[in-house]
Parts: C-alpha cells; sequence; structure tokens
C-alpha cells in the first residue's frame, strides 16, 4: 500500500464534510462538519509531512488543532446565543443581521 | 511501500473514519451525529500514529475528542437534545445539487493526488532522529522557525476565550428579590404563605403525582407539582382507597363506641358535595345543549355560505 491512500481517505472525508455543510439545517451539525473538513486536512498535511520527509507539515497540522479549537469556542458561543434569542438551533430561522 | 500491517491497519480504520463520517451527516439527531464524529477523530488518530506523527496524535485525542467533542456534547444538552433537524427542504433540489456537487468535486480532488507525482515517499524517521525524537523536533521547529506564529496563536486563544465569554454572557435586567421581600409579596397578596402540603399520604404508587388527603379525607391538588398538574399527569385518589379509608373510619369509630370526628363532617360534606354535583351536572347538559344550537347555527351558516359561493362561481363562468 502507498501512503498516497491516506490522502485519498482525506478528500473522500473532506467531501462528505462539504456535502454535509451544504445539506444539513442544524447549525450545531454544521460545525460539525466543518470540523471533519479541518480534520481530513489535517490527514493530508501529516501524509504530506510524511511524503517529504520533514516535519512542516505536521506543524501546520498543529497549528489547525488550535485554530480548531478556537473556531469552536466562538462558534458554539454564537449558537448557544442565537438559541436564546430564537428557540431554534436551525440555520433557517437565523435570517436577521442582529439577535 | 509500507508494511502489510500498516495496509490492514489503513484499510479498517478507513472503514470507520468513512462511515463515523457518512453517520454524522445522515443521522437526524445531534447527538447522534457528535458520536459519530468522535468515533472518526479516534481513526484519524491512529493514522496519524501510524504515519510517525505520535504528537499529533495523543494531542488528536486529547484536544478532540477530549475537549471539543465534549464542548459539542454540553451545548447539544444545552439546546436540546431532542431537536432533530427539519427534513423540509428550503431551497427546491438544493440536496440533490448539493450531494452531485459534492460527487464531482470528491472525483476532482481524487484524480488530481492521483496524477501528482508520488511514486515514493522518505518517512519522517531522518527527520525525527535529527533532534532526537518526534516531539523535540516538533519542539525545536516551534521554538525556531514558528515562534512568531506560536506567539500569535497564544493572542488567536486569548481572543476566542474573551469572545465566548462576551457572547455568552447575559446582563441581568431586574433586581433579584431577596427571600425577604418574596415572604412579604406572599402575605401582601393573601397567597399560600406556609410550606405546601406533601404529596402521596395513603399513595401506592409513585407518591408525588397522588394529592395527599386533607384532614375531612377530600385530595388536596396544591400538594401535587404545578408542572404534573399542568401535564393532566395528576392521579385521582381511588374510590378504592377513598373506601378503605372510609372502613378504617368505621372501625375506629366502633372502637371508640362513638362517630369520629370526621364521619361527623363528612356526612355533612357528603350532603354538601352531592348538591354540588347535580347543580354542575345541570348546567353541564344546559351548556352541552347550548353548544348543540350553536353548533347547528354555525353549520347552516356555512351552506348558505358554500351556496353563495357557488352561485357566484357559476356567474362568474357565464359571464
Amino acid at each position: 500500500m502507498s501512503p498516497v491512500n491516506y490522502l485519498y481517505l482525506a478528500a473522500l472525508l473532506f467531501t462528505i464534510g462539504a456535502v454535509g455543510v451544504l445539506v444539513r439545517r442544524n447549525a450545531i451539525v454544521l460545525f460539525m462538519c466543518v470540523e471533519l473538513m479541518l480534520n481530513a486536512c489535517n490527514l493530508a498535511l501529516v501524509t504530506f509531512s510524511r511524503l517529504h520527509g520533514n516535519l512542516d507539515g505536521q506543524i501546520i497540522a498543529f497549528f489547525t488543532m488550535v485554530v480548531a479549537a478556537a473556531e469552536v469556542v466562538v462558534g458554539l458561543a454564537i449558537i448557544v446565543s442565537v438559541f436564546r434569542t430564537r428557540h431554534s438551533a436551525s440555520v433557517d430561522d437565523t435570517n436577521l443581521m442582529k439577535l | 511501500m509500507t508494511s502489510t500491517g500498516e495496509a490492514v491497519q489503513f484499510w479498517v480504520l478507513a472503514v470507520i473514519a468513512v462511515g463515523g463520517a457518512l453517520g454524522m451527516v445522515l443521522m437526524r439527531k445531534a447527538v447522534h451525529s457528535a458520536l459519530c464524529l468522535a468515533a472518526t477523530m479516534i481513526a484519524l488518530a491512529i493514522c496519524y500514529m501510524a504515519q510517525g506523527a505520535v504528537f499529533l496524535g495523543i494531542v488528536q485525542i486529547v484536544v478532540y475528542t477530549g475537549a471539543i467533542m465534549m464542548l459539542f456534547l454540553f451545548v447539544v444538552m444545552l439546546v436540546g437534545v431532542t431537536s432533530a433537524d427539519s427534513v423540509k427542504e428550503t431551497l427546491k433540489g438544493q440536496r440533490v445539487a448539493a450531494v452531485v456537487g459534492g460527487i464531482g468535486f470528491g472525483v476532482l480532488l481524487c484524480a488530481g493526488i492521483a496524477n501528482a507525482k508520488l511514486r515514493n515517499f522518505t518517512g519522517v524517521g531522518a527527520a525525527d532522529q535529527a533532534s532526537g525524537g518526534n516531539v523535540q523536533g516538533l519542539a525545536r521547529l516551534i521554538f525556531t522557525q514558528y515562534v512568531w506564529a506560536f506567539e500569535v496563536t497564544g493572542a488567536l486563544l486569548i481572543t476566542a476565550a474573551v469572545g465566548a465569554m462576551v457572547l455568552t454572557h447575559r446582563e441581568a435586567t431586574e433586581v433579584r428579590q431577596s427571600q425577604r421581600e418574596l415572604a412579604e409579596q406572599r402575605v401582601r397578596l393573601g397567597q399560600q404563605v406556609t410550606p405546601l402540603p406533601a404529596p402521596g399520604v395513603y399513595a401506592r404508587h409513585n407518591a408525588v403525582d397522588v394529592p395527599g388527603l386533607l384532614p375531612d379525607g377530600s385530595p388536596a391538588e396544591i400538594s401535587v407539582n404545578p408542572t404534573l398538574r399542568q401535564r393532566g399527569q395528576m392521579r385521582r385518589v381511588g374510590t378504592d382507597l377513598l373506601r378503605r379509608m372510609g372502613d378504617l373510619e368505621t372501625g375506629t369509630a366502633d372502637w371508640l363506641g362513638r362517630k369520629t370526628p370526621k364521619q361527623r363532617a363528612g356526612t355533612e360534606l357528603a350532603q354538601l358535595e352531592r348538591a354540588q354535583d347535580e347543580l354542575e351536572r345541570a348546567q353541564d347538559e344546559r351548556d352541552l345543549h347550548q353548544d348543540d344550537l350553536h353548533q347547528d347555527e354555525l353549520r347552516q351558516e356555512e351552506l348558505r355560505e358554500n351556496e353563495e359561493n357557488e352561485l357566484a362561481e357559476r356567474e362568474e363562468e357565464q359571464q
């Protein structure tokens, strides 16, 4: 088996995440799909790091994880505050640019 | 080429990861989606470790499955576990278009990877050995070449933490009433001043949904939780139970050789209740009768309107 298979897996996971973002309506599940896309990118970066024989790919994957954590914290806070005013976690109900 | 063991591991993990990802997209409840995503992330963590990124694999488990997924589950708890997605399509044909576009995108990505010249690979073993291990190698890079990015990451994390606090902070709009004020208000408005009576005296099943009985034997509805009362889940004290209580009273009366206070009150009460029941029944019958009359009137009005509408339509057709 060639390590390129990991890249195919990453591409597949990224595609599933992207389709999920387009198809789902629940804001929380939407966020999970974005997380899946970020994870797929991380897998691709780790595989590239192995293919090229240096650690830069792993460093970038590490930074991606940090950014994902920050993004999740703020995103979930927004979901909670929207839920407080709208009583719904559906992205269809959030059609005004104010709370 | 990698070892056969890694190939087997890859195919097992790939199936788990893709299955988890598909499950996350297809499950209707957010909790199930979160659990599927956790499975995918653990599979990916093992993939990292198999590829020599041991530190990243551990961080993936600790940060992603440990912290981020738990955060997701907390929010699912806050927002409501039962908040299932609506199946209604707001944009017509959007789902089909999304799936077709997704397949096209996936094919494009895979074709790109297949055309790239990735025939041989080096492996991170040599890079790890240069600084004495995977963690040491990453540390050397983070604190030399990428130190500026690392510092900015710290600023980003602090901003995110402050942002989350600002977004979820709720300003108190009114002064919270103290216990003394609440007590005074209760006396002023003539509400129940004493603690509420406890439910479930003489109860056989779940005591909280059976009202306690007052000294005269009548059920005290106030003793049942208002939520249960509003849901209509309050259990009536059965006639069987009341009969047995009556037997108990007669037994006491026999033993004492005179009527118990409750029996004396009970006869008066029973007479009162009977009178009230009759009154209520008469009232109900009158209401029912009036309802029937009212409905007849409504029906006739409807018929009349229908006829008028038909007439109007016919006239329009003729014109």
